[in-house]
């Protein structure tokens, strides 16, 4: 269990202030200038030592993604770009960081746009969170006025940071649509390669970095990467906030180490799940996007990326949503699947039109008014959009229909098994006219 | 240079390839639909992917992935592509799928059916059958403008029409709203577009989305012979294919031809076919009693040779008119030599060009494909975005690749590229010359510097001298070895052609507006003379297709054939040979113009001495050889100008004030008139 001299979010339920005053007395701001001192290799070396994997959802190693950005060139700035477009359902975690902790994070971009050679830093914060972006505005404001940050601050390195606030687009979270936003352009995926760091923002190198992974930069540097490594599991370090919701008796953010037992963080910080242990009908452990879990494998479940994608799901976001056994599992996975219809930006063909078609087919299925043979072919027309688009918004769509039809197949086939069953199906038109 | 294996053939290709462009180099046939040379790259459509070993277990899009991006194996192997795995093939067959389940596949009443990427690519790539059991997404149809017709639910949104508005056209007007499977194209609040380039989107639309109205339902296009031809409704001489049925020319489309059009035709070029059809001379007409009465050959023909006999040859002249073709003006040339003529002019807007000066004092010197080297240019008393949209365009293209500077000299216009407005008249050219203005700097410091003038800016008392200052800006910087940066801009088919056959008056003889003059002549011929006011007094003779403003002067009139129905040789602006072949039969008694020239010569007891176009030609040939070698720019050589006229200070008018009407098909075309309308409502509109 964490202790709770680890955690890093120490106010994540806004009990105390999100100033900057009572942000500096929880220690953010601490010894900033020395930790810039010290100079990039340092800071990039301690990143990449603390085994920090992307709070995205991909889990990439962040000091990693540092380390790629090109050598500075006359003509061509570099930027920092936070992805706070935090739109995956279920996920919860950065609004509470920009909410109650952003310093924190104010703080990690300056650090992170220091070890990148970027003098400028920008905020992209999704369209729904308007009490968020007013928070975060007021605590850069904060910040400017201290003179922490801005062209001429006390750490020496001109810095400035920009608040942007998104429009309420999915799918500005991927980090090419969101730089296409950004620029005033339709938020839609961009090819790759080339990769941000080397043509994006502006077609300049840029890092886009989730808020979450930002924000936990200063706290690393300060104790070092060998603290952060030290917590967790190998290739799965640190801390990490996951948000529960779904069927659990008390539904919340919490800041615990990477590898916890699902049981564990269900049970102790959740109140269990509703209707005791074995009502636990399915998990979603990593936000939308990822395939959903039976019940039988969450038993000894570590979540963390590797364990997760074992068992062909993954870790995302860590937004675990919990499905106690009165969940109609093909009706929830069919409103996941419309959520992407929704979002999908139109781009390119598999995703345009394969979204729609899922759509559609698990509407039906849900009702029961489909075949059996049609559950195949839907895994079929799942894999044609896995992989085939530009983004992976494709792989996002696709992956929860997957693990419908790996886990919960026979559960479709009872639905359609039970149509049948009805003679005279209460929306076939003939009943209607026979009734009269 | 990169190699890299295709299919286990190695092929060695440039690195800035694309895999696309390499599989191709490598024989590989790669489908596409949203992937076009000529735009840039959006990746959309899916239909290219390959599969690269090595890399991550899922296809890749070859349009979009250049080959310096692959990895090579590990022990330094080139990287491996396959076109035909069995990946590639399922990966296909997916996107196709994809793209026919919200497709009408209604290909029996599409226009596009016959010529449709999609149809051929399903056919090639796609699986026989569909699993998609829900309704199909239908789609409004958009209003574009008179030109374009929409059929929306056919739209796979390769986003072709986008690019090409955006980055070839110039005019940002189509985007897609929505998002998802609800995206849609169309212009902003389905406003008409107001390119002069918006017909490529036709050929360019994948689909049976966007398609020509005009032709709506007209034909099939299996059904239509096709003729490789040359345009002629502006100097470009854009390479075109004329699509007949029967006797009716069904549509033009554009051909290839990096060094004139590339592939764009103008609105005016695609859609005019429709003015060969109406207003048509089918046969002779002879003015009796101030009206035009039907009459035959014979009669119009002793009617003329009547006129010829009475009158003196220094009260008779000829003007060639902006379509003709090198062998009648030749005919027409040849047949007033013979008759004792010296007043013959083809330049019927009074331009000060004279072959006097030297061939070079009348080309696009530079070339067309010049502009995509040029770094600097200055324009002159032209917009050419009406007198010539595909060079326009070509403009713009270099424009957007940087490091290009453009200024204006004239009225002010939005040529769709950042072009700084120096000044309306001469003054701002006698500026330039001296130095005094700062683009006069820009001028000089460029290497590859280009000085197009317009028609217009010649077309006046002091063309010569507004020529001359031309030439001087464009020798005055140019160093790197054989540049000629001053560039002619005609906005007449015909002209170059006949200065290079000296249809400039002879000795003691009379210009075109001299000869227009009331009560200057006794008898003029007017070959296709369209642009011109004739005067009271002369006897006219008009040879033309059209019953324009040179049929309604004359008094005999010689029905002739239009550009789609003769074969004939045309010089462009920047003096390249070529030739426009026969698509079509002339109408009714109408016949080619060099033979109702050859008939009437007989007539008028100046027998020419040729009996068929092939003698003709090398008649015409033996005269000017240069214009033996089609589809060449015979050296032009440095122009000289002898006299000095001094500048006047009045200022610049383009040649063409409305684009779609500037020649008597134009002006018979009801889609045209149509444009037109459309354009000057939206003027009006615009100055509210």
């Amino acid at each position: 269990m964490l202790a709770d001299r680890d955690r890093i979010f120490t106010n994540l339920y806004g009990r105390r202030g999100a100033d900057l005053k009572s942000a500096l007395k929880r220690g953010a701001w601490d010894e900033t200038k020395f930790l810039l001192d010290k100079g990039r290799e340092w800071i990039v070396a301690e990143m990449k030592a603390s085994g920090l994997r992307g709070r995205g959802g991909a889990g990439f190693p962040t000091g990693l993604k540092w380390s790629f950005m090109p050598k500075p060139q006359e003509g061509r700035p570099h930027y920092l770009v936070v992805n706070a477009d935090e739109s995956e359902p279920g996920t919860c975690k950065d609004r509470e960081i920009m909410r109650n902790d952003p310093h924190l994070l104010i703080e990690g971009c300056l650090i992170a746009s220091f070890a990148m050679h970027a003098h400028a830093c920008y905020v992209y914060i999704r369209g729904e969170y308007v009490r968020e972006k007013e928070a975060l505005q007021r605590a850069v404001d904060e910040a400017y006025e201290a003179g922490l940050v801005g062209p001429n601050n006390k750490h020496g390195w001109p810095f400035d940071i920009y608040v942007h606030h998104g429009a309420g687009a999915y799918i500005c979270g991927e980090e090419t649509a969101l730089l296409e936003s950004l620029e005033g352009k339709k938020g839609m995926p961009r090819l790759k390669p080339p990769f941000p760091a080397n043509m994006g923002l502006y077609g300049c190198p840029t890092t886009v970095n989730n808020v979450e992974s930002i924000a936990v930069a200063g706290e690393i540097l300060r104790r070092g990467g060998e603290w952060f490594a030290a917590i967790g599991k190998p290739n799965n370090t640190g801390t990490k906030i996951f948000s529960i919701s779904g069927h659990v008796e008390r539904p919340c953010n919490v800041e615990v180490e990477m590898g916890v037992d699902f049981r564990e963080l269900v049970d102790r910080h959740c109140g269990g799940v509703r209707g005791g242990w074995d009502n636990l009908y399915a998990v979603i452990p990593g936000g939308s996007s990822v395939p959903v879990l039976p019940a039988s494998q969450c038993q000894e479940l570590s979540m963390d990326f590797d364990t997760l994608r074992n068992l062909r799901s993954g870790l995302g976001t860590a937004a675990v949503i919990v499905m106690d056994k009165s969940t109609d599992i093909v009706r929830a996975i069919s409103r996941i699947s419309y959520f992407y219809k929704h979002e999908s930006c139109g781009q390119c063909t598999p995703c345009r039109e394969g979204t729609g078609w899922m759509w559609r087919v698990l509407e039906r299925m849900a009702e029961g008014r489909a075949e059996k043979r049609e559950i195949d072919m839907l895994l079929e027309v799942t894999t044609q959009v896995e992989g085939h688009t530009i983004c992976a918004l494709g792989d996002a769509a696709a992956w929860p229909v997957q693990g419908l039809i790996r886990h919960f197949r026979h559960e479709i086939e009872k639905r359609i098994d039970d149509y049948t069953a009805r003679s005279t199906p209460a929306d076939y038109p003939v009943s209607a006219v026979a009734a009269e | 240079m990169t190699k890299l294996i295709v299919d286990g053939a190695e092929v060695e290709v440039p690195a800035e390839y694309t895999i696309l462009q390499a599989c191709e180099a490598a024989g590989a046939e790669i489908p596409r639909f949203c992937y076009h040379e000529r735009l840039s790259i959006a990746g959309n459509c899916r239909m290219c992917l390959v599969e690269v070993k090595g890399g991550p277990p899922k296809p890749v899009a070859s349009c979009a992935m250049g080959v310096k991006d692959l990895r090579p194996g590990p022990n330094g192997e080139p990287p491996v592509v396959f076109t035909r795995s069995p990946m590639v093939k399922k990966a296909r067959e997916g996107v196709m799928e994809f793209l026919l389940i919200n497709h009408p596949l209604d290909c029996p009443i599409c226009d596009q059916g016959g010529e449709c990427d999609l149809q051929d690519q399903a056919m090639a790539y796609g699986v026989s059958g569909s699993r998609f059991h829900e309704n199909k997404r239908a789609v409004e149809d958009k209003y574009i403008g008179p030109l374009v017709k929409t059929i929306m639910t056919r739209c796979i949104h390769c986003t072709r029409c986008v690019r090409f508005v955006a980055e070839v056209a110039g005019s940002p007007e189509i985007g897609a709203i929505g998002r998802g499977e609800d995206m849609e194209i169309t212009t902003y609040l389905e406003h008409a577009m107001t390119s002069e380039l918006q017909g490529n989107v036709i050929d360019l639309c994948p689909v049976g989305a966007l398609t020509s109205r005009p032709y709506a339902f007209q034909a099939r296009s299996w059904e239509l012979s096709k003729t490789e031809s040359i345009d002629v409704m502006d100097a470009l001489g854009s390479a075109i294919r004329v699509d007949a049925r029967g006797r009716e020319v069904m549509r033009i489309l554009p051909r290839i031809n990096e060094d004139v059009n590339e592939e764009w035709i103008s609105d005016k070029t695609r859609f005019v076919w429709d003015g060969l059809r109406t207003q048509r001379l089918d046969r002779p007409y002879l003015r009796e009693n101030g009206r035009l009465r039907p009459a035959n050959w014979p009669e119009v023909f002793s009617a003329i040779a009547e006129k010829a006999k009475a009158a003196d040859p220094k009260r008779m002249g000829a003007i060639a008119g902006d379509l003709a073709t090198a062998e009648e003006m030749f005919a027409l040339k040849d047949l007033m030599g013979r008759l004792g003529v010296t007043n013959i002019d083809a330049r019927q807007d009074g331009s000060a060009l004279d072959p006097r000066h030297g061939r070079g004092s009348y080309l696009f010197n530079a070339g067309i494909s010049g502009i995509d080297e040029a770094d600097a240019i200055l324009l002159v008393g032209t917009n050419p975005r009406h007198e010539a949209p595909v060079l326009n365009a070509r403009i713009r293209k270099r424009w957007r690749l940087g490091g290009l500077k453009v200024a204006l000299v004239g009225e002010r216009a939005d040529l769709t590229y950042g072009a700084e407005h120096v000044g309306a008249g001469t003054d701002s050219l006698t500026e330039l010359v001296e130095g005094k203005h700062s683009f006069a700097k820009v001028l000089s410091g460029a290497s590859r510097p280009l000085v197009i003038v317009g028609a217009g800016a010649l077309a006046r008392a002091d063309g010569l001298a507004v020529l001359a200052a031309a030439a001087k800006l464009a020798k005055s910087s140019g160093e790197a070895a054989g540049w000629n940066g001053l560039c002619v801009l005609h906005s007449a088919a015909s002209r170059v052609a006949a200065l290079d056959l000296g249809l400039t008056p002879g000795e003691g003889g009379l210009t075109a507006p001299e000869m227009a003059a009331s009560g200057a002549l006794d008898l003029v011929f007017l070959l296709g003379a369209d642009e011109i006011d004739v005067g009271a007094g002369a006897f006219a003779v008009y040879v033309g297709s059209h019953g324009d403003r040179g049929a309604h002067r004359a008094d005999v009139i010689l029905p002739g054939a239009a550009y789609t129905e003769k074969s004939g040789i045309y010089v462009n602006t920047e003096g390249r040979v070529q030739m426009a072949n026969r698509a079509a039969f002339p109408p009714g008694e109408a016949r080619e113009d060099w033979a109702i020239l050859r008939a009437l010569s007989e007539r008028l007891g100046a027998k020419l001495p040729y009996d068929s176009l092939a003698q003709l030609r090398a008649a015409m040939f033996a005269a000017a050889p240069h214009l033996a070698a089609i589809d060449q720019i015979a050296e032009a050589g440095e122009p000289t100008f002898d006299q000095s006229v001094r500048l006047s200070s009045e200022p610049f008018r383009n040649a063409i004030a409305d684009f779609y009407l500037s020649n008597p098909i134009a002006r018979a075309s009801a889609v045209m008139a149509e444009m037109s309308a459309l354009r000057r409502g939206a003027h009006a509109e615009a100055a509210e």
